[in-house]
């Protein structure tokens, strides 16, 4: 028997699901020996009613959602989810120093912060529910995971050139990893200090982080802000990676003095 | 000999679904069906899930085995035609050695020409990723938000497919 060459999680019982919620493809994966329990795939399925739910509420692509209410002056009294949105938008904006803003030129527009929020929020059930499993959830490319003791998810960050490629991967066992940039959707984040779509210093911004929430906000803020946010960010995450125009990354390390060399890895060897 | 007949199956079963699902964004960017968890079928002669099959969504697809017996790790598998908004589905995997050598469609909507443009581009990018992700030693792949359209092209679905129902 090979078994003590060979890396313990990958004999474990695994499932995977995948649903859209609020235009996301949202992949849910399992792994450990309750991976196939009535309990999992019930929490499972909580989590991506969860997401159904916020997506109703704080979507700004429906006309009855409780966003585009307050946009119309409509909601005066907020819920108490849009309370506690509307609380982490300010902390997001101190936090980021303005580089993260909900108050955008267009309306009101808390996405930025409200899908991080809303996936971690939703994965808590998995917590419990796949105790004694490793989970993970990535959300249109932000990724929320835990994994037991001795284990580690591998976590491969796209190139933004070429999303068949990756450019690093990490080993992970609990936190959050989230990526923003212009790669699949074309210059969608807006510089809330202009009010134009974010000048493209980096091509994208990948920060590693306990939280999806705040993971997801020092993202979009890295990418907005370029290289200067790192002084900021750089102590606030567990690390930071951009990606330059040229193609040379720059990680939070690269901050402390050490230099690090500018390397992509082929598809073909990540995987194989 | 039991998970590889499983992952056979699930795998057929994934690309099924991520055919239908990647038409449904053509055709509305409409909710896609979930990707649910493959039931072993009839190729899974005297097996029991590994994991609890429990779908979650309504279609689904079972392998049978064309050319060989269904212990055997090498063969032609083609998954049951699936009924889609958009039109049938059907796939074919081909297995030598446990490993997947081949993933065709054979039956998948053409009806019009979106179809066909869209058809003309996933189903050969579905095929390198599907056979790279089947030995991928990664588990998840983040980046720059993707979106529904893009979901079918990116490595990430790869990954799911590999573990829907595994």
């Amino acid at each position: 028997m090979t078994a003590l060459l060979e890396v313990p999680a990958a004999h474990l019982p695994r499932r995977a699901w995948v649903e859209q919620v609020m235009g996301l493809p949202v992949s849910v994966h399992v792994r450990g020996e309750n991976a196939g329990s009535g309990t999992v795939e019930q929490a499972v399925a909580d989590l991506y009613a969860e997401l159904r739910r916020a997506d109703a509420r704080f979507s700004t692509y429906r006309d009855d959602s409780e966003v585009m209410a307050r946009r119309r002056g409509e909601a005066p009294v907020p819920s108490a989810q849009m309370a506690e949105v509307l609380e982490l938008c300010d902390e997001a904006r101190r936090r980021t120093h303005g580089a993260f803003d909900a108050e955008l030129p267009g309306g009101f527009d808390p996405s930025g912060l409200v899908k991080g929020w809303a996936v971690e929020r939703a994965a808590e059930r998995l917590r419990e529910a796949a105790r004694g499993s490793d989970w993970l959830v990535n959300a249109g490319g932000d990724i929320v995971l835990r994994a037991e003791e001795g284990r580690t998810w591998q976590v491969a960050i796209e190139d933004p050139r070429d999303p068949a490629r990756t450019l690093r991967t990490f080993a992970l066992s609990d936190g959050a990893v989230a990526t923003s940039g212009a790669a699949h959707r074309g210059a969608h984040i807006v510089d809330p200090r202009t009010g134009r779509p974010a000048a493209q210093q980096v091509l994208s911004a990948t920060v590693l982080a306990p939280s999806l929430l705040w993971a997801d906000v020092y993202a979009t803020a890295a990418y907005v802000g370029g290289v200067d946010s790192l002084s900021w960010l750089a102590p606030a995450a567990t690390q930071v990676l951009l990606v330059r125009g040229d193609g040379s990354l720059i990680s939070s390390r690269q901050v402390a003095g050490r230099r690090v060399r500018p390397w992509t890895v082929p598809l073909a060897r990540v995987l194989g | 000999m039991r998970r590889v007949t499983l992952w056979f199956a699930s795998t057929v079963s994934a690309l099924v679904l991520l055919f239908s699902y990647h038409t449904s964004t053509s055709s509305s960017g409409a909710q896609a069906a979930a990707l649910a968890p493959a039931t072993p079928g009839t190729a899974s002669t005297a097996t029991t899930p590994a994991t609890d099959p429990a779908p979650s969504a309504s279609a689904s697809a079972s392998a049978s085995s064309d050319s060989t017996s269904s212990t055997s790790s090498s063969g032609t598998f083609t998954g049951e035609s699936v009924d889609t908004r958009w039109g049938p589905v059907q796939v074919q995997v081909t297995v030598k050695d446990g490993a997947v050598t081949d993933v065709q469609a054979v039956v998948y909507p053409t009806e019009n020409g979106r179809d066909q443009e869209i058809n003309s581009y996933a189903l050969p990018l579905l095929h390198d990723e599907v056979i790279a992700a089947q030995s991928a030693q990664i588990d998840a792949v983040g980046g720059a938000t993707v979106t529904s359209d893009g979901y079918i092209s990116s490595l990430q679905s790869a990954l799911d497919a590999a573990h829907l129902g595994s």
